[in-house]
C-alpha cells in the first residue's frame, strides 16, 4: 500500500508522538469522561452562565461572552480575517491571469436547477444565524460562513459568473466600520470600548433585546460573508 | 442505557474519524485525501454537538467540511491532483 520507508529515520518522529501523546494523556487523566472538568460555585464560566443574561440581555452565553466580555478579541479576529483576505487577494491577484485550460465536463442541469433552487434559502438561513446570533447557537462567524459557502456553490456551479468584487471589497469595509463604530458610540456613551449601553432595551429572549449585540453581530455575519466570498472567487481565479 | 450507546456512539465516530485521517496522510490522490479531511471536519462537529457546542459545531461543519475544502480543491485543479512519488495511486 505505502512505500517502504526507512525504518531509522522515522523513530525520533514515533518517539515524538509517543510523548506528546503520554504528556496530553498525563494531562487529562485526572478529568473524568464527559464531565465538566470544574463545577465549584466561582468558577469563571458559572459567573458567566448564571450572570451573562442578566448583565448583557443575551440568551446565548456564548454569544455574551465572544461579543460582549470579549469582543475587542473579536475585533481582533476580523482584523485578521481581514489582513489574510486581503494578503491572499494580494498574492493570487499577482499570479498570471487565469486557467484557460480545458473546460471541465460542464454541470447537468439537475445541479444547475437545484442551485438556483437552494442558493436563496441557504442565504436566508445564513442570514437567520447571524440575527439570531444571541437567541440560539451560532452568530456572525458561522452565518457568514454559511452564505460563502452558498455562493461558494453557485461559483462552482456556474464558472461563467463574475463575482462583483467591487460590492464586496464596498460591504466588508462597511461592515468592519460598523463594527469599530459601534464600538466607538460605546467609549462615548458609556466610557468603555464596544460597551454594551443599551443592554436593558426589550425583553431577553426576543429578536429585539440585547442591545448593541446583533448589530455587531449582523456587521460580522456580512464581513465575513463577504471576506469569504471573494476570497474563494479569487481562489477560482479567471476574472481577478 | 442511554450512557452506553453514547458512549458507544462516541467510540465509533472517534475510531471512524482517526481512520479517515489516516487514510487521507496516506492518500496520493489530493483530491480523495480532501475529501476525507473535510468528513473528519463533519465527524468532528458531530461530537461537538454530541459534547453540547452547538456553536463550535457549526463553524466546524461549515468552515472545516466546506470552506477549507473548496479552497483546497480549488488549489489542487489549478496544480496537481497527485502526490510524486511510489506508492498508493
Amino acid at each position: 500500500m505505502m512505500e517502504r520507508y526507512d525504518i531509522h529515520r522515522s523513530i525520533p518522529a514515533i518517539l515524538l508522538a509517543l510523548l506528546v501523546a503520554a504528556t496530553i494523556f498525563y494531562a487529562f487523566v485526572e478529568v473524568g469522561f464527559g464531565e465538566p472538568e470544574v463545577d465549584k460555585e466561582d468558577s469563571v464560566s458559572n459567573r458567566f452562565i448564571s450572570n451573562s443574561t442578566q448583565e448583557t440581555g443575551s440568551s446565548n452565553f456564548v454569544t455574551a461572552v465572544v461579543v460582549n466580555y470579549r469582543g475587542f478579541d473579536t475585533l481582533g479576529e476580523v482584523t485578521v480575517l481581514f489582513l489574510a483576505s486581503a494578503g491572499m487577494g494580494a498574492i493570487v491577484s499577482a499570479l498570471p491571469a487565469g486557467d484557460k485550460r480545458k473546460r471541465p465536463i460542464p454541470p447537468s442541469l439537475i445541479l444547475t436547477a437545484g442551485t438556483r433552487l437552494v442558493l436563496p434559502l441557504i442565504i436566508l438561513f445564513g442570514a437567520y444565524v447571524f440575527v439570531h446570533g444571541h437567541l440560539s447557537p451560532g452568530g456572525g462567524f458561522q452565518g457568514g460562513v454559511i452564505i460563502a459557502s452558498g455562493l461558494l456553490l453557485y461559483i462552482v456551479i456556474f464558472p461563467e459568473w463574475k463575482a462583483p468584487h467591487k460590492a464586496l471589497a464596498l460591504s466588508e469595509s462597511l461592515a468592519g466600520l460598523s463594527f469599530a463604530g459601534i464600538g466607538i458610540i460605546g467609549l462615548a456613551v458609556g466610557g468603555i470600548f464596544l460597551d454594551n449601553v443599551i443592554s436593558g432595551l426589550g425583553e431577553a429572549g426576543m429578536l429585539v433585546s440585547a442591545g448593541l449585540i446583533p448589530l455587531i453581530y449582523i456587521a460580522i455575519g456580512i464581513k465575513v460573508g463577504a471576506e469569504m466570498t471573494g476570497l474563494v472567487a479569487r481562489m477560482k481565479g479567471g476574472d481577478a | 442505557m442511554m450512557e452506553e450507546l453514547f458512549i458507544a456512539l462516541w467510540v465509533i465516530m472517534s475510531i471512524l474519524a482517526i481512520s479517515m485521517a489516516i487514510h487521507a496522510v496516506l492518500s496520493r490522490d489530493l483530491i480523495k485525501a480532501t475529501i476525507l479531511m473535510a468528513g473528519v471536519s463533519l465527524i468532528a462537529s458531530f461530537l461537538f454537538v454530541l459534547l453540547r457546542a452547538p456553536d463550535v459545531a457549526m463553524a466546524e461543519a461549515s468552515i472545516g467540511s466546506a470552506l477549507t475544502a473548496i479552497i483546497l480543491v480549488l488549489a489542487i485543479r489549478n496544480t496537481k491532483r497527485f502526490e510524486e512519488g511510489g506508492g498508493e495511486k
